[in-house]
């Protein structure tokens, strides 16, 4: 009596049979033929043919018949949606059954029918739904909302539902607040800007509170969305911390997970000498090793996981390396994730523990564990120096196994040992000579060629192993060419009497025999270094390297930053942020962590990197103006800078007034008409924008005999259109030897004409005595608006728009990145993004000048390099 | 969230798929069955495969593979996490979790999936609420249905999903109240060829089963509750009150369930049960190799170590075994060179012992793997970390429950040395 033997009609007209069933008078027939159908659905077979006569036991009291139909009905409506209009009437009925199920179910199964025509009918009864009386029907409508969003995206706006939703946050009943929460942040998935989920204190509390008492999943929707938070202080962050603690100790894995996402990200706030701050650090690590009991699919995730907790934060895991020993049992993935965590957290105090337990993994019968256990005791060795020696007769050992990948592993991690340590352990380097002809993976050739070559002094049959590989040069790959061709040279440069012939030989081979271009390209270096002057050839090929750096495979510290806002996530996983692999997050909002509250403006300095002042005198457009003029407003400096000399000058300061510079008001003034040239009246000034006002400040001083007095101001047409919003304030006369300070604010509306150049402004002012005209230069940073800050979008989208003739690219000098960061955002260029490509920051930058020309930039700082470079673009927005 | 999900069992056939947003194709689960391919073992598919336009997390449960399908960023826990709630469903549902189970209920299957997600949203996924949902099969009730014509979907709105307490069903009734507490403990521990503990923790948990009429608030109250300091508990479990007090404080879902699991690793608390004493030796030259090996219980408060029984996989070159057991019975696998010896229960005043010779290849080489043994057992009336309840109380009810507490240990995935030492004289 089970439903198998609902699989079993093979007889002919299998569906005609059906429809003369489910038209039945019988009930009981019309039943068992629908669950036929939906059986013969589940295994994928197509009984669409079936629409109208399932759609017609719809109307019926039987609970169980409905759902079946409602069943039916979500899978076949988007291939007939002409016969799914048939079924809208019993629907909307059935939303307005007395029965709460009915309803619910009813709203539900309506989302899911994916047909346009449908959702139209579905409107009413949903706005219904939203507002009933039972919760249980609130909870199930506003995951509807969601479903129609999916659906018909416009709809659900027009129809104000996502207000409705929002309203629902502030519900009595917590499962309808953990669902409203849960649909919201499925929408907000695909309006990234649209700030559908505006978190602030009270909905914050709300919340939390809710947070005690839904079911586990609503908790993980809850905590997922307070990880989008940012608490104001560092007290608040502290009692959403101590309301979120509880959570650690869930039997749902997925609720520990995001509540240590919640904790690591508000965790940054916190003051590091706080007592709460360690009860933290403390409650965090029981409840990560728990994780690791768990399914293998569990572990995995969470150690992939744990492996980014490490590298923030060390310390909460340190004393549990155990845990992370390697289980015979565990399944190749676990094992992989569990070695790297362990050299993570490989130190002084644990190293011995540890070596002693990757000898035991390179002994098992993996080959990739074993491969990556090899591999990660030359990690031990680099990481921890005091373990190196062990580490390396560990290796030794195991290449005394002649197992053929090991032994292939060992001399590839050894190559790095003796990059790390430098003349240190070459006395094993006859021990790897003897397992030479072993070796077959070009890695591992490539590393021994390097030994032989680096090492060649002290091996005296170097010349013989070199000459061995060469006889198959052709047969090798190219990496294993290229090590052949550099560890020659060095060969030759060591004892260059007994090995000429065979660098002769090796450079033919690579330039005239190889059509590898690095090759030969790499070879005709080598032979015009050594035959035009052999000394340099020496000091280039035979000079000091840098020792490699300690820890490997670090995950770069922004990136880093972002994946800890994405703990449990499956950005968590793949450790990439999400924009680069999730499909259809467009454009996700780059999460970063809260700044500490012991430094205020960390967050500034991290968000906006540096100032673009570029300097190419030379640049005659428009936009090489504009730029060369941005330098002086950022340095709110010395206006008559035109000259290179001048701006360089402002580059020194940039670099060296740290702290005066930041402030903005911290006025230069120019001398822009001396007394001589102006019968004894001396103006001098700046140029200013405050509050969204450019005034120009001027000081007048009489340096004649005479009193002077009906001073009057006006301006020449120039580039952006200044006039003086009202006349020139100076009501009591000037007398001798007196000065006065004026402010005159400016509009931009005057007339408008292309100066050269661009800031230049023609004054003319006038006075008792005579009319003086004198032209000086503004700041371009007056003319940036407020509103310069672009959508992300936007700026993406312009900044693949604007044609090539429109860009400018600028090397700028010696700049610092904190002294130009806050002025910046002071002058209004508004820092859009940042990414990391390569070790390079990449700052995205917008401005807007009075007149609504945008401009974009990118800023490229390498780290530790002064220079940046500017790539400026242009852009006129089309009113 | 959760877009599809698809059933594979062992062979690589889909034999069940289900659809919460828009259909996905079949074709999508190719790539699943490329890893399935590329991995060695069954249970080492990733759990996370990437598609060009989904994700596929899945889950390897009674030989099938439960393979959800995702498009957007989910968190890969919460999916693998309510897989598990699948599973435990089904076998609460069927008795067992098997291809053939699925297929006889496959109905009640769709409908199960159908109430437990809500557009890839979870919706009902507590037993005591989907059982009021819909009801599981038993033979009876299939019969009565076929009788009478009524069906396994419940009338009622469950009523649970909205209260306080939505893990528990309202208007139970007994006539006899029962609460059983087991407490169960597993070990996993390494140990070294020289016999010291390398890790050892111990796993725990409390289930229950608890059947009490109305509403019934519970408090347990532990001996020695310092040893539980890294617990998670079942939703039910007041915290607050185990943070203040540490007395588990709470009103019990109606039937089985876990009340908390708990971990304890710290070294010092944890006792291995059993000691082995091995003796085994090759000689270079001869084809034969000596194998000795004896058991014995070590801190085991008087209770026996029960249903013992201890695996190995010997290295390639061993050919045959031929042994001695001083009881219980056992077998060597000439083809996966494992040996398993069934011990039984270790008696303290004669200790089970395996003894005798082992036939080597000839001429066969040192051989390069370490064998580990791998040993099973149980202790009944005992929790190994030396967890006490001290007492259960019952308030809100009137009436006089019957209680009950058992222990046991048993060894959990892995209690194992590395004990093979292979001498060449």
């Amino acid at each position: 009596m089970t439903d198998s033997k609902y699989f079993t009609t093979t007889k002919k007209g299998e569906i005609f049979e059906l429809k003369a069933e489910l038209n039945s008078d019988k009930k009981e027939k019309k039943k068992e033929a629908v669950k036929k159908v939906i059986a013969s659905m589940t295994v994928g077979k197509d009984v669409s043919a079936l629409f109208p006569d399932v759609v017609n036991c719809m109307q019926t009291d039987n609970l169980e018949l409905k759902k079946l139909v409602y069943l039916y009905l979500m899978n076949y409506a988007k291939s007939q949606p002409d016969m799914a209009i048939m079924a809208v009437n019993t629907f909307v009925k059935d939303c307005e059954d007395p029965n709460p199920l009915i309803r619910a179910l009813a709203v539900r199964t309506m989302g899911c029918i994916r047909v346009d025509k449908i959702t139209e009918y579905l409107c009413e009864p949903l706005r219904k739904c939203l507002k009933d009386e039972d919760p249980y029907v609130r909870k199930t409508a506003a995951v509807c909302v969601a479903k129609l969003h999916d659906i018909n995206a416009q709809l659900v706006e027009d129809q104000g539902f996502l207000d409705t939703l929002k309203d629902l946050i502030s519900d009595s009943n917590p499962m309808v607040v953990a669902n409203a929460v849960a649909a919201l942040s499925e929408i907000a998935e695909s309006h990234p800007n649209s700030n559908l989920l505006d978190l602030n204190p009270q909905t914050i509390n709300k919340l939390l509170t809710a947070l005690n008492e839904c079911t586990e999943w609503g908790q993980i929707f809850i905590l997922d969305c307070l990880a989008n938070y940012t608490p104001r202080d560092d007290r608040e962050s502290q009692s959403i911390c101590e309301r979120v603690t509880p959570r650690l100790s869930h039997a749902n894995s997925a609720v520990v997970l995001s509540a240590v996402k919640v904790l690591m990200k508000f965790m940054e706030m916190l003051p590091k000498d706080l007592d709460y701050y360690g009860t933290l650090l403390k409650k965090l690590a029981p409840p990560l090793v728990t994780l690791l009991s768990a399914e293998p699919e569990l572990q995995y995730v969470a150690l992939r996981n744990i492996n980014l907790i490490v590298q923030r934060r060390p310390e909460i895991l340190k004393h549990e390396m155990k845990v992370f020993f390697v289980k015979y049992n565990d399944p190749i993935y676990v094992k992989l994730e569990k070695l790297d965590i362990m050299i993570r957290l490989a130190s002084q105090a644990n190293i011995a523990q540890v070596l002693a337990e990757l000898k035991e993994y390179a002994t098992e019968v993996d080959v990739d564990f074993v491969r990556k256990a090899v591999r990660a005791i030359g990690r031990c060795a680099i990481k921890v120096e005091q373990s190196a020696e062990r580490c390396v007769s560990t290796l030794l050992d195991l290449i005394q196994t002649k197992v053929n990948y090991v032994v292939q592993e060992a001399i590839v991690v050894i190559k790095d040992i003796f990059r790390k340590y430098p003349n240190k352990y070459e006395s094993v380097i006859a021990t790897l000579c003897e397992n030479l002809d072993s070796l077959d993976e070009p890695e591992a050739r490539a590393a021994m060629i390097w030994i032989v070559g680096e090492y060649a002094e002290r091996i005296d049959n170097a010349d013989e192993l070199l000459e061995s590989f060469l006889e198959g040069f052709h047969d090798e790959s190219t990496q294993v060419q290229l090590q052949l061709l550099t560890a020659i040279v060095k060969l030759f440069l060591k004892k260059p009497t007994e090995t000429q012939e065979l660098v002769q030989q090796v450079l033919s081979l690579a330039t005239q025999d190889s059509d590898n271009p690095d090759l030969r390209d790499r070879g005709y270096i080598y032979w015009r270094l050594l035959s035009t002057d052999p000394v340099a050839a020496k000091e280039v090929v035979l000079a000091e390297k840098p020792l490699i750096s300690e820890e490997t495979d670090l995950i770069e510290p922004t990136l880093l930053e972002e994946l800890i806002c994405h703990i449990g996530t499956l950005a968590s996983v793949y450790h990439k942020p999400p924009s680069a692999f999730v499909e259809g997050s467009r454009g996700v909002q780059h999460k970063r962590l809260p700044a500490t509250a012991n430094s205020p403006d960390a967050s500034s300095a991290a968000a906006v990197a540096d100032a673009p002042p570029a300097v190419i005198p030379s640049q005659g457009d428009l936009l090489g103006d504009l730029l060369n003029l941005d330098l002086t407003p950022t340095t709110t400096g010395p206006t008559p800078a035109v000259s290179t000399g001048i701006q360089m000058g402002a580059m020194d300061l940039l670099g060296g007034g740290l702290d005066s510079l930041t402030m903005i008001d911290s006025v230069w003034v120019q001398v822009w008409v001396p007394a001589m040239k102006a019968k004894g009246l001396e103006i001098s000034g700046t140029f200013a924008r405050r509050a969204g006002v450019i005034q120009m400040e001027m000081t007048l001083s009489n340096k004649a005999m005479s009193v002077m007095t009906d001073f009057a101001i006006q301006f020449n047409r120039n580039s952006f259109g200044l006039a003086p919003a009202g006349p020139l304030q100076v009501l009591i006369p000037l007398s001798p030897n007196q000065s006065i300070e004026v402010t005159l604010p400016l509009n931009t509306v005057g007339p408008v004409m292309k100066m050269d150049p661009l800031s230049n402004l023609q004054v003319a002012v006038k006075n008792n005595i005579d009319v003086f005209y004198f032209s000086c230069q503004y700041p371009i940073s007056i003319l940036f608006v407020e509103d310069g800050k672009m959508e992300r979008q936007v700026f993406l989208a312009t900044w693949k728009d604007i044609p090539n003739e429109n860009e400018s690219q600028f090397q700028i000098k010696d700049c610092h990145l904190n002294a130009a960061s806050s002025k910046l955002q002071g002058s209004n260029i508004f820092t859009i993004a940042k990414r990391t490509v390569d070790g390079q920051d990449m700052l995205y930058q917008s401005m807007k000048l009075s007149n609504g020309i945008w401009v974009l930039a990118e800023l490229r700082v390498q780290a530790g390099n002064p220079n940046y470079t500017v790539t400026c673009l242009l852009w006129v927005q089309n009113t | 969230m959760i877009h599809s999900l698809f059933l594979v069992n062992a062979s690589g056939d889909i034999f069940l798929e289900k659809h919460w947003k828009s259909v996905v194709s079949r074709s999508v689960c190719d790539y699943f069955f490329e890893a399935q391919e590329r991995a060695t073992e069954p249970e080492n598919v990733p759990p996370v495969i990437s598609t060009p336009h989904h994700y596929l997390i899945s889950v390897l449960r009674h030989r099938i593979y439960f393979v959800a399908v995702i498009q957007s960023e989910v968190p890969p826990l919460f999916v693998i996490e309510f897989l598990h709630r699948v599973v435990d469903t089904f076998q609460d549902y069927f008795g067992v979790c098997t291809e053939a189970a699925i297929k006889d209920n496959v109905v009640v299957v769709y409908e199960l999936l159908e109430e437990m997600l809500d557009n890839g949203f979870p919706l009902a996924t507590e037993s005591n609420i989907l059982k009021e949902l819909i009801k599981p099969p038993t033979i009876l009730r299939t019969m009565v249905n076929t009788i009478t014509g009524s069906t396994n979907v419940g009338e009622q709105l469950p009523t649970g999903q909205l209260s306080v307490v939505p893990w528990r069903r309202t208007g139970v009734k007994y006539t006899n109240n029962e609460a059983y507490f087991d407490v169960v403990e597993e070990i996993d521990a390494i140990i070294d060829k020289s016999g010291s503990t390398i890790t050892a923790e111990i796993q725990g948990v409390i289930d229950a089963c608890v059947k009490l009429t109305g509403m019934p608030d519970l408090t347990l109250s532990f001996m020695n509750p310092r040893l539980l300091d890294d617990v998670s508990f079942h939703p039910c479990v007041r915290f607050k009150r185990w943070e203040a007090e540490r007395i588990l404080s709470f009103i019990p879902p109606d039937g089985n369930f876990r009340l908390l699991s708990y971990h304890v690793s710290s070294q010092n608390l944890v006792a291995i049960p059993v000691y082995v004493k091995h003796n085994i030796t090759f000689r270079e030259g001869s084809s034969q190799g000596r194998f000795d090996l004896t058991l014995g219980p070590k801190q085991t408060m008087g209770k026996a170590v029960e249903a013992v029984l201890v695996s190995s996989q010997l290295p390639r070159g061993v050919l045959n075994a031929n042994l001695n057991p001083s009881q219980g019975t056992y077998t060597f696998d000439p083809v996966t060179k494992l040996l398993t010896w069934d011990v039984g229960k270790i008696n303290p005043q004669k200790l089970p012992s395996l003894k005798g010779t082992m036939s080597l290849q000839a001429g066969a080489s040192k051989p390069d793997e370490n064998p580990t043994i791998n040993i099973q057992l149980k202790i009944q009336q005992m929790a190994i970390s030396g967890l006490k309840v001290n007492r259960l109380d019952m308030y809100g009810e009137k009436y006089k429950p019957f209680k009950g507490i058992k222990y046991m240990t048993k060894a959990g995935k892995s209690v194992s040395s590395y004990l093979f030492e292979f001498l060449f004289i």
